[in-house]
Parts: C-alpha cells; structure tokens; sequence
C-alpha cells in the first residue's frame, strides 16, 4: 500500500467535518465538525512527516492539537455564555447584530 | 540505539529494528499496516458521517470519539508514538469529554433546526461540501509522491526524543507563545463563563423570611391518613373537629381524582368498617 493512501482519507475526513460545519444548525455540532477538519490535516501533516522522512511535520501536528484545545476551550464558553441568554444551542438564533 | 540507526540491521535488537522499519525499500507500507489501514479507514469515515447526519448529539459526539481513537491508531502505525499517545490523552480524553459536558449543559435534546433563515442553504452547502470532497480527494489523490524516505532515521533515538529535540530546540519560541495561548485560553474561559450577580443571593433565610411575612403556614402541612380511619396516601387527615384536610393528600393525586373521601370518624361506623373487612 503506497503511503498516500492516508492522505485521501485526510482529505475524505477533512471534506466531511467541512460539510458538518456548512450543514448542521446545532453550535456544539458545527464546533465538532471543525475539530474534525483539524484532526484530518493533523493525520495528513503525519503522513508527509514520514513520507519525507522529517520530523517537523510531527512538530507541526502537535501544536495544532494544543492551539486545538485552547479553542475548544473558548469556543464551548462561548456556547455556554449564549446558551445561557437566549437559552437555545442553534446557530440560527445568534442574530443580534442582524439590521 | 546505534543498531536502530541503521535500519536493517538484524539480530541484535530484532524487535525494536521490527518496530522501527515500517516502510519497505520501495516506500510502501508493509502488509500488516495496509490490513490495519483497509479494516480502520472504512470503520472513520462511517463515524465521520455519523457525525454529519446522527440526529441526537450525544450519538455525534460519541462518533468523533470512535474517529479520534481510530486516528491514534494510525499515527503510532506511521512511527508517531508520541502524537498517538498525545492524540488519546488531549482529544478523546479531554477536548471530547468537555463537548459531552457542554453537551450535558445545553441540554442532549437541543435538537437541530429545520428552518433555513438563509434560503438554499441546504443545497448550497451539499454542493460546496460535495465539490471541497471532490477538488482534494482528486488532487491529493492523483499527485505522484516521491518514494516514501520513512521515519527510522530521525527517530533513531526514539519518536519522542526526536519531536522534543525539534519543539524545544527549532520551535522553542513557537512552544513559548503556544503556552501564553493556552494560558489566556483559560482565562479567556473564565471571563466567558462568569456573570455578575444583579440581585442579592436568595438563600434559605431569606425564603424562610419571605413566607413569614407573606403569612403563609408555617408548620408542615398535615401528613395525610392523620387521625382518619386508615392512614394510607389517599385518605385526607381530620382536623381536630373531625373535618376532612383536603390539602392533606398530594396535589398529584387530587389532580387525578384518586383522592378518597374521608370516613366518618362515629364509633359506629368504625364497626361497621372493621365487620367490612
């Protein structure tokens, strides 16, 4: 099996998480889909660590995975402060600024 | 470790020169990779699109968990130790178990919308998300790589003294300002989820003192059956005149109509009761 095989998935992955942001209407939904976008460029930047044979694309993956969790982090407060004044999770309803 | 640096070497540390040679001379996997990776891919991309179309959210988010998990999997098959093992303990350990908290907070039933405030989005997003798909899945698949080179050299000291080498040699600056990120992160998340109180904390004194003064009973209500002829749930309590307390037997059974009628409280009828039974 040619190693590239990995980065078809990654794309597959990536395609996928993308299409869960643009689709479904649910915040903490949308949010998962975003960090499966992460996870799939993180498996490709992996592959292209070994397919070089160079570490760096390992280094790489690792400092997405930690800026990763600090946007987990604010992203869910920021859910969580919204659910709490409009008492709904839907992307929908954030529409204060609308005219 | 000098036997790991040159891959091929056999004999004297067979299973670590095993582990670390997982890529052929001609930069294909071996056969065991290529099996793990056939069974694993197809099990991703269905929990993938679970998370596209499950309908409760705790279902999605399980999903994702399965596909982080297979991802761990396959980085440690791709000679990334460390960021297998980082994989299990930073995402499926805590970033996910914080959604399924968040997901416990908002509420599991928050269900999606089915109201599109932006008209066609649906199928403008079918079609953005199907044609993403098709330009990466073509690029990415049809570009011809070089012959895989494979980690067995710069991880001749092991896969994680390799990455530590490089994030805190080459990438020291980028670690530093990665930990300020994290620390303002978590700052950030305490501003976010703090509110100000507007109103004094109402706690149990100032309840008690709101009923004193409201003039309501201050005693606990009458418990039902109490001085009646049979003490069960349903039979309202007699005040001292023999007068049946409605409010005596719960509001959930006054609401069915289950309630029953007190019995009189005359000698005679409790005769007449006790011969009943």
């Amino acid at each position: 099996m040619n190693p590239s095989n990995y980065l078809v998935l990654s794309a597959v992955l990536f395609t996928i998480g993308a299409m869960t942001v643009l689709l479904r209407r649910n915040a903490v939904i949308a949010f998962m889909g975003v960090e499966l976008m992460l996870n799939a460029t993180n498996l490709a930047l992996v592959t292209f660590s070994r397919m070089n044979g160079d570490l760096v694309g390992q280094t790489l993956a690792f400092f997405v995975m930690v800026v990763a969790a600090a946007e987990v982090v604010v992203g869910l407060a920021i859910i969580v402060a919204i659910f709490r004044t409009r008492q709904s999770a839907s992307v929908d309803d954030v529409n204060l600024m609308k005219g | 470790m000098s036997a790991l640096a040159a891959a091929p070497v056999l004999g004297s540390a067979p299973v670590l020169t095993a582990l670390a040679e997982t890529l052929t001379e001609t930069g294909r996997t071996t056969t065991g990779e290529a099996v793990l990776f056939w069974v694993i891919a197809p099990v991703m991309v269905v929990a993938a699109l679970g998370l596209l179309f499950a309908r409760k959210a705790v279902h999605a988010a399980l999903s994702v968990v399965l596909v982080m998990i297979s991802l761990a999997f396959l980085y440690v098959a791709q000679d990334a130790v460390f960021l297998g093992i980082v994989q299990v303990v930073v995402y499926t350990g805590a970033v996910m178990m914080l959604f399924l908290f968040v997901l416990m907070l908002v509420g599991v039933d928050a269900s999606d919308t089915l109201v599109e405030t932006i008209r066609g989005q649906r199928w403008i997003g079918w079609l953005a998300g199907v044609g993403l798909g098709a330009v990466l899945v073509g690029v990415v698949g049809g570009t011809v790589y070089a012959p895989a080179t494979g980690l067995a050299e710069a991880n001749a000291d092991s896969n994680p003294v390799g990455v530590a080498r490089l994030v805190f040699g080459e990438y020291v600056f980028a670690f530093e300002v990665v930990g300020a990120l994290l620390v303002t992160a978590a700052l950030g998340a305490l501003v976010l989820t703090h509110h100000e109180r507007l109103l004094p904390r109402r706690g149990q004194r100032e309840r008690a003192d709101a009923r004193v003064k409201a003039g309501a009973t201050l005693t606990p209500p009458p418990a039902p059956g109490v001085y009646a002829q049979r003490n069960a749930m349903d039979v309202p309590a007699l005040d001292p005149q023999g007068r049946p307390l409605e409010h005596s037997v719960s509001r959930v059974l006054r609401a069915r109509g289950q309630a029953a009628d007190a019995p009189p409280v005359l000698p005679a009828a409790d005769a007449d009761e006790g011969s009943r039974r």
